[in-house]
């Protein structure tokens, strides 16, 4: 069986088809790109696996499990993580604060042991706080950990987000455009970073990306997507030349 | 200026992170122990007023401050509290007892209120927790058997294990001064725990904290628990230190003062809710001796620059009907919110961070350093 899946995921806004029918697989340990031109309903996929939205019809698999009708904040506790294309921080929250946010599903701690702040709450925030400290090493973000998300410039807070969705600990991490808003330099290290997850912490990617030299350096395989409908998918160079998503860019 | 230098994870987890906290709050701990002593008994009813209204803004701050959750209707929530301990305390329940009961009711009276909030948000959430207000303040007016309606209730004095509590003993003041602490303390525990974090959370973007596996319907419905519980707790001191209660004593402007408590003091912070509640107790004696004085004060102005007796008195006689006049208190109470959120958005604890930050980087301090940050584009759609 494969490790995620989406059969015939559709979703209707009215007669407006976001997502048409939409099918395809990821293997686990696998780095898969959708690309398409905007409002081809790439988001719109993200939003239906990590049920923002419930979809008009159809089913997600994750490691052999329907996830279609879990609730959204379920989805992070099987393994999966995201971030947002227009960045979803919190604020008004310093960086460190926002990582550790990242580790809400590994809490097992109860609201009166909190109260007191027992001993084994202060054991589990050391524990939390390790496993932040290897995600800010990881992702070179240690300057900025008592920073304010909301004095902090575009760039960083797109690693931060990514650092935020990795302290979860994901099987499964959901990239939205990951090099959006960022500079030539900036996207460099993402594409690094993007090929780490998958070599060093084995995680599966499946990204949404317009940047083709992004996609073409890290993607083992590439969807194309337009009007909520597969066009193409395979290689990233098959993809490229393939005559309608050529169509779909430029026009026939 | 100091230098924090952090060698351990513990150094971000401890309430005080360095020895200067110890000085300041052992002063302030002993100044306020030795308070009952040396001042006024006048000083100290204010005090203990201080003491109740700031408990139950750092319970409103919890949910409104930290899980972005607006309500106008914790006068009802401190009804629930007040009134449960009178009914209780006519049965001759113990103190501990019906103190007890007064938070943990509430706390679920809170919950029940949490679930239909779950569905809005702001200005909707705003009226849904007034109408819940009204809907409190028009049982509590005509479930007479248990309220007595209108007339009001009488609450006894406090006794603990055989020992008699007055209302303005120092071992009263000292009651509601270790309450408030103890919240305070409760508080800062679970903002630096998971639970804690999952309200900032949902405050600052409800489907990022969804898409990191909190569940926000969940947490929505502790924060007004534990909020409610809290103003409970502080409805049952209430109780005692007025010592009558009746439903007009929780209207709508007792929700309107409790909102200016996290105003004023400055919203996200603890700091914010115990100095706002020290500003909105002053403000009401000074009030009340601008409304005797200051009509008298006018017509000695206007006469000084030549105005004739007669006119001078009409013109007191003008004042003193001005500040007589019904609804007067809120209009003032509105006027301030409005200025604050003007010129003061950061509230009191803000403009104390600005001048203590103005001394630490003296002669460096920049005014931009508070303004207001630009917020990047953020997708309302994925509400």
């Amino acid at each position: 069986m494969t490790y995620f899946r989406a059969e015939d995921l559709s979703l209707h806004f009215g007669g407006l088809k976001a997502v048409d029918a939409v099918s395809f697989a990821v293997e686990k340990g696998e780095i898969l790109s959708i690309i398409g031109p905007n409002g081809a309903g790439k988001s719109s996929i993200f939003n239906l696996i990590s049920r923002i939205y419930p979809p008009t019809s159809g089913k997600i698999y994750f490691e052999d499990q329907d996830i279609t009708q879990q609730p959204a904040y379920e989805i992070a506790g099987l393994g999966i993580a995201r971030t947002f294309q227009n960045i979803e921080l919190f604020e008004n929250a310093t960086m460190l604060s926002n990582l550790l946010v990242g580790r809400h599903r590994h809490s097992t701690t109860q609201l009166w042991q909190e109260l007191l702040f027992l001993p084994t709450v202060r054991a589990h925030e050391k524990a939390h706080r390790r496993r932040v400290e290897q995600v800010i090493e990881f992702l070179d973000l240690e300057v900025y950990r008592d920073k304010l998300i909301s004095g902090l410039p575009y760039g960083v807070r797109k690693v931060i987000e990514l650092a935020r969705a990795l302290c979860s600990e994901p099987k499964l991490i959901l990239l939205d455009e990951p090099s959006s808003g960022l500079n030539v330099e900036e996207t460099g290290d993402m594409s690094f970073w993007i090929r780490d997850l998958k070599t060093d912490l084995g995680i599966t990617v499946l990204m949404v990306e317009h940047d083709m030299s992004l996609v073409n350096r890290v993607s083992d395989r590439v969807i194309a997507l337009n009007y909520g409908k597969v066009i193409a998918m395979g290689s990233p160079s098959e993809v490229q030349r393939h005559p309608d998503v050529v169509a779909a860019y430029l026009g026939a | 200026m100091r230098f924090l230098f952090k060698t351990d994870y513990e150094d971000d987890i401890r309430l005080m992170p360095h020895s200067g906290y110890l000085v300041t709050y052992g002063v302030l701990l002993a100044l306020l122990a030795v308070a009952p002593f040396v001042l006024s008994s006048y000083i100290m009813s204010q005090l203990v007023f201080v003491c109740i209204y700031a408990t139950v803004g750092v319970g409103l701050m919890i949910l409104t401050g930290f899980t972005g959750q607006a309500s106008l209707g914790h006068a009802a929530f401190l009804a629930i509290g007040a009134y449960t301990a009178a009914f209780l305390q006519q049965y001759n329940v113990p103190f501990p007892v019906y103190f007890l009961a007064a938070g943990l009711l509430t706390g679920v009276v809170g919950a029940l209120v949490g679930f239909p909030a779950l569905r809005l948000q702001g200005i909707y959430l705003v009226i849904a927790t007034i109408s819940f207000a009204f809907i409190v303040e028009e049982i509590l007016a005509r479930w007479e058997s248990v309220t007595h309606g209108n007339e009001g209730m009488r609450v006894k004095t406090m006794q603990v294990f055989g020992m008699a509590i007055s209302r303005d003993s120092p071992t009263f003041y000292f009651l509601c001064l270790g309450f408030l602490i103890l919240t305070i303390v409760g508080t800062l525990n679970l903002l630096r725990s998971p639970t804690g974090r999952a309200f900032v959370a949902i405050r600052d973007s409800e489907t990022a904290a969804r898409s990191m596996g909190i569940n926000v319907s969940l947490y929505k419905v502790k924060s007004f628990a534990i909020s409610a519980a809290i103003t409970g707790f502080a409805g049952c001191l209430f109780a005692h230190k007025l010592s009558f209660i009746s439903p007009e004593m929780f209207t709508l402007l007792l929700s309107i003062e409790f909102i200016i408590v996290i105003l004023i003091g400055g919203s996200f912070s603890l700091h914010g809710a115990v100095l706002g509640a020290i500003f909105l107790v002053m403000i009401d004696p000074l009030l009340t001796y601008l409304k005797d004085d200051l009509p008298g004060m006018i017509a000695g102005v206007a006469s000084t620059f030549g105005a004739g007796k007669e006119s001078a008195s009409q013109i007191q006689d003008k004042a003193a009907a001005i500040a007589s006049a019904n609804g007067l208190k809120g209009a003032i109470y509105g006027l301030i919110i409005v200025l604050f959120v003007l010129f003061e958005p950061l509230g009191l604890y803000g403009r104390w961070l600005k001048i203590k930050l103005f001394f630490q980087l003296f002669p460096l301090y920049k005014r931009a350093t508070f303004k207001r940050q630009k917020i990047y584009v953020k997708s309302e759609r994925n509400r």
